[in-house]
Order: structure tokens, then sequence, then C-alpha cells
């Protein structure tokens, strides 16, 4: 009984430690991106809170980076850019790594494992070494410094997310499904759009939004292939912050924030319904 | 069932294996009557659902063929063989309403929606579920989602149906209600149904006729009746209903009947097995074929046998006793008057006619079970 009494009360101490040092981590992740919310809303081209925007000064708070990317020709062809780029990528990524995860799911398939290494490889590579390769490549082939040519890099980066989420959701996908579907006078496409498609969905969408927010945030490869006129937002930012400093990049990072947290509850959400 | 003519089905010496390696289905010849309901009766790994694979066409024979109404059905894909199919977990699609299940085979073969409803509700009706078109399979109970997979494999009206376990994952009760439900369809549309179990019992309230696999091999093929009173083959007598056997000897044959050496005593048996003297043999025997004799001469057979226990079941009595250095060996009983007398540990005389002991081929001791 003692032996118990002493644990509680040394669990009761560990806990507090642990809780508080869980906060910490917490706070060191998430405090440089916070900080960056009000920031967007200086009325003053610095980095730093003013004093009146400590005073709460309603004349130290503004919109006016947010007016200036809305206006800024250069900022809105930086959006375009990253969408346009960001869902070709993307919709290449979800078709590809559906089939080749199909494909791999398949026990009859020679060297799997091979073939889902290689397939997984640009994740694990560095971007940097990805990039570089790629730059050589494509200049070769005319695609550097084109549309085309960062919408295949993009693709081939975002691929492996599709591949393992499609993958995970095809794990708990019953075969008899399709055998029965087959059954019934069912061929291949009709099983598959219309059995197999709709059971896995929740897979290919989540790894369609990995694939998007990897295109969408990737700086390194449209630093090597992209010209001028392929200036994603990523790469908008990064000129920003080199030449010229204004908190009109904090209020594109505020916009990149919010489409983050809703890509993770979207993703989330769907891992819920489908563990139903 | 017609009987007549050629089968319906033909399986042609097939065999199947997976790895090249190990046979797990070995040169099978078997035949399938129209409309009749066939059962493949076997223990757990026997090749049962690899067989009813190869019919559907999910799995081709590594030699062999399979014909269905004559023609070889070998590069025929499963979608256009027209068998409906009933899985043990039912593999009905869960993100369709049970309506939607129903007339997905409808839809795939273009039919119109007015006849497509009209044909879904008949198949409802068929497996007692009207008025559940609009539920999910998430919502049904077992026994409910079992019918609406009988009832899908049905509403195309295909010739012949494949059903792989279809009870295993139902409790008894249920169990035995859908047996009766699904004889009750069979008789209704007179279809040919191809059933897989590993329950004997199950088989035998079923099936017209039973085809006993073992190891990838047909061991008998009967209807239930013949099957278990003449047993072919030793693992057939042990695989359905209850039975004592008896290793031995063959010392003679006369015709028909066997003399053999069993635990120090002659018995006389029919000769099933093509064995010659000298043999290792098999003897068959049922319990209830077994007589408690009160005076000797009654038969040919006779042996002394020592009682170990008695079991009082009401309309029986179950003895257990050793005879002919065999122990484990069970006697069925009438409970009739005079019964009562007996105890463990008493020595009776216990006797049956040659022609209830069949000869088998001999089994290795200890085998099975
Ligand atoms: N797809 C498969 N690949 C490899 N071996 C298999 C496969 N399916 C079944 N087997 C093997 O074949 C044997 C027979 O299996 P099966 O036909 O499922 O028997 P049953 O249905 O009578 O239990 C088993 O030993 C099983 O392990
Ligand atoms: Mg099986």
């Amino acid at each position: 009984m003692t032996t118990i009494t002493t644990t509680t009360a040394g669990h009761g101490f560990w806990h507090i430690a642990y809780l508080g040092f869980c906060a910490l981590v917490f706070a060191f992740l998430i405090a440089p991106i916070l900080v960056i919310v009000p920031l967007s809303f200086n009325a003053e081209p610095y980095f730093t809170f003013t004093e009146g925007m400590l005073r709460l000064d309603a004349d130290a708070w503004s919109l006016r980076w947010y007016r200036q990317i809305v206006e800024d020709e250069e900022w809105s062809r930086a959006l375009a850019n990253s969408l346009f780029i960001g869902v070709s990528a993307t919709v290449l990524a979800t078709a590809l790594g559906t089939l080749a995860a199909l494909g791999l799911s398949n026990p009859a398939m020679p060297a799997r494992r091979f073939a889902t290494g290689l397939l997984i490889s640009p994740m694990v590579t560095p971007v940097i070494i990805s990039a570089a390769g790629m730059f050589f490549f494509y200049s070769n082939l005319g695609l550097a410094q084109t549309h085309l040519g960062l919408i295949l890099a993009h693709a081939a980066l975002g691929t492996p997310f599709v591949v393992i989420t499609v993958t995970a959701t095809l794990a708990g996908y019953d075969q008899n499904l399709s055998r029965a579907a087959a059954s019934m006078g069912a061929g291949p496409l009709t099983v598959f759009r219309r059995v197999q498609l709709p059971l896995i969905a929740p897979g290919v969408v989540s790894g369609g939004i990995f694939a998007f927010a990897a295109s969408f945030d990737e700086v390194v490869v449209v630093l090597f292939m992209g010209g001028i006129e392929q200036r994603t937002i990523p790469r908008q930012m990064w000129s920003g912050i080199r030449e010229e400093i204004s908190p009109a990049i904090l209020a594109v990072a505020v916009f990149l924030i919010v489409f983050a947290v809703l890509f993770l509850l979207t993703v989330e959400w769907l891992r819920r319904r489908n563990a139903r | 069932m017609e009987g007549s003519g050629r089968p319906y089905v033909e399986y042609r010496k097939v065999s199947k294996s997976y790895d090249g390696k190990t046979t797990v289905v070995d040169d099978v010849d078997l035949d399938i009557r129209k409309g009749e309901f066939l059962t493949l009766l076997g223990p757990s790994g026997s090749g049962k659902t690899t067989c009813l694979m190869m019919l559907a066409g999910f799995e081709t024979p590594t030699s062999g063929e399979i014909l269905v109404d004559g023609r070889s059905i070998q590069n025929l894909p499963p979608r256009k063989r027209g068998i409906g199919m009933v899985f043990q977990n039912y593999a009905l699609f869960p993100h369709m309403t049970v309506g939607a299940n129903l007339a997905f085979p409808l839809e795939v073969r273009g039919m119109d929606r007015g006849q497509c409803r009209e044909r879904v509700e008949r198949a409802l009706q068929l497996v007692q579920l009207e008025g559940f078109e609009h539920r999910r399979p998430g919502q049904l109970s077992g026994g409910q989602q079992q019918r609406v997979a009988i009832a899908r494999a049905l509403v195309f009206d295909p010739e012949l149906v494949l059903m792989d376990e279809p009870l295993g994952a139902l409790d008894r009760r249920l169990r035995e209600e859908m047996q009766y439900e699904i004889r009750r369809i069979h008789k209704t549309l007179g279809v040919t149904v191809v059933y897989v179990t590993h329950d004997q019992q199950e088989a035998m309230v079923m099936s017209d006729r039973i085809a006993v696999l073992r190891d990838g091999r047909v061991e008998q093929v009967a209807d239930p009746e013949t099957l278990y009173e003449e047993p072919q083959r030793s693992f057939v007598a042990r695989f359905i209903g209850e039975n004592n056997r008896l290793h031995g000897k063959v010392m003679g044959i006369e015709g028909d009947i066997c003399e053999v050496f069993v635990g120090g005593e002659i018995i006389e048996a029919i000769r099933i097995a093509p064995c010659q003297v000298g043999d290792a043999a098999t003897l068959s025997i049922r319990p209830e074929r077994v007589a408690v004799s009160p005076k000797s001469g009654l038969y040919t057979n006779e042996m002394v046998a020592l009682i170990e226990d008695i079991t009082f079941l009401g309309d029986y009595l179950r003895l257990r006793v050793t005879v002919c250095r065999t122990s484990d060996f069970i006697i069925k009983i009438p409970n009739t008057v005079g019964h009562g007398a007996l105890l463990a540990g008493d020595k009776i005389l216990i006797c049956w006619t040659p022609t209830d002991c069949r000869v088998l081929d001999p089994e290795t001791e200890g085998e099975g079970e």
C-alpha cells in the first residue's frame, strides 16, 4: 500500500513536469508561426511590433499589406502560377499514384518492393538533389523554365504521398467486393468506378491534398527550374525576403497558414470517416 | 433433378497448384447436374474454395478443364460466365443501399429502371426482406446481410449459383433457419447450386448430392443417405456421422465377405475396398448398427465387450466399450426395458451383421481428428 502512495505522489510530480515539457515543445513549434499573424496587420513597414501595436492603438493596425498583395500584379501572378501548377501537378500525381498503388497492391505483381521503393524515393531524397537532377534532365528536354516542366517535377514529388495513402486504404479494401462485382457482370472499369474508387476515395483525396500541399509550398525546385514566368508564391516570398523586406510576405504567410490548417482539417476528417 | 443427358457442369481432370509445388486440387473429376444442389464438403484446406473459384473464373486450373453446358469456360472471364456468387463475408457494397446492391447486376446489364425495380422487389420478396431497399448493409444484422447477398446473387436469374460457406459467420440458430431458407429458395427457383461447407450436418440437411473432398481429391460423390450408409472410403466414413473404426488384417475372402483379424478376433465384414488376403484394412461400423445381444448365436459377429461408461441420452443409451482391444468403441442402443441393468465395468455380448460392417482402405492409426 505504501509503495502505491509514493508512486502516486511521484506520478503527480512527473505528470506535471511532463505536461510542462509538452507545453514548451508546443510553444517552440507554434510560437514562430502564431507571431506572424498579428505582425501581418502592422501599419508600418517593419517586422517588429511597434509601440502603437502593443498599446492596441487602432491606427497602428491595418490591412495595408493584405491590400497590397491583392492589388500587386506580381503576387496575383504568383498565386495564379501556384494554383495552376499545384492543381495540374495534383491531378497528375493523384491519377498516377492511385494507378501505381492499385498495381503495387496486386500480389501477382513482380518486383513489388523494388517498384514501391523507386516510386517513394522522391520523398526521401533531399529535394536539392532531386531539383539539381531535374534541372539538368529537363534542360536537355527543353522543359526547364516552362510551366509543363514544373508541373511534371511537382507531380513526381507529390506522387509518393498518393501512393502511400492509397496503398494504406487498399489494405483495408476487401478484394471479394471486386470479385463479387465481376461475378455480377461488371467489367474492370465499372468495378473500379462504382465499387473500388468510392471505397478508397478517402485515401485518394488525402493523397491529393498532400500532393497539392507539397507543390504549393515547394521552393527549391522552382528556384532551379522556374523562370520569371513561373514564379509561384513561395518563390515570390523568397524574392520578397531578399529584395524588399516588407510585411506583405507576412500577409501571404497568414494566407498559407490558413490554407494549411484547412488541409489538415480535411485530411483528419477524411481519416475519421474512413475509420468508421 | 433432370439427371438425363449431359451434366450441366463438368470438372475434367482438374488440378490446381498455386506455387507449382503443392497440389491444392488434385485431378478432380466431377459432374454436376442441372438443377441440383451439390455440396463440396471437406475439412478446412481441402481445396473447396479453390474448386469453386475455378468455376467462377477467379482462378485458372493448372491442368484439366471445366465445362458448363458442354462448353469449355477456360477463356471466359468471370463477368461473362453469368454465375451468381455468395461469399462467406457477404461482400455487399457498403457504400450502396440494399436496393442499389441488388440493382447493380441489372444496371450492369443495361436493364431499364422500371424493370430493374420490379426485379429488385421480387428478389427482396424471395428472401423476405421487403421494405429494406433504403437501408445500408451496415444497418442490417448478419442474417439479413446474408439474405441480401443471396438475393443479389439470384436477382439476375443466373442458372448457376455458387455459395462459399455462406452461413459460416452466423450463430447456430440462425444458421439452421438459413439452411432451410436456402433450401426453399433452391426448390422455388430450380437453379443449380454449388455449395461449400466444412459442416457435415449442414451438407446432409441441404444437399441433393455431396462431394467429399480431402487434400484436393474427391473421395466420394453421392446423395446424403448413400454417403452415410455406404461410405466407399474410410475418410468418408469418419467424416460423415459417428463411426467406429477397427484396424486389422484381411485373412480370407469369400465373394463379398472378408474375414478380418482384429485384436484377437475374426470379424466378417462386407468388402468395399479392393483388398487382397494379407492386406491391412479398416473396418467401419455405425454405433447404431451394433446390438447388445442377450444370448449368443444371433449373428456371425459376436464379441465380448467391456463397458467403460454409459451416457443416458433420453431416447437412447450411449455406451463406450472396449472390444477387440480397441477402446472408445461407441454403441447406441434404444432405451427399451431391460437396459437399465447395464453398468460400467460389466462384460456384455455385442454383435452386428457382416453387411453393416464395411472393409475400407486402411487408415493409419490415430490419423485425423
Ligand atoms: N491464393 C492462394 N495462394 C496460395 N495458396 C492458396 C491460395 N488460396 C488457397 N491456398 C491454399 O490452398 C489450400 C486449399 O485452400 P482452399 O481452397 O481455400 O481450401 P478450403 O476452402 O477447403 O478451406 C490451402 O492449403 C491454402 O493455403
Ligand atoms: Mg474455403
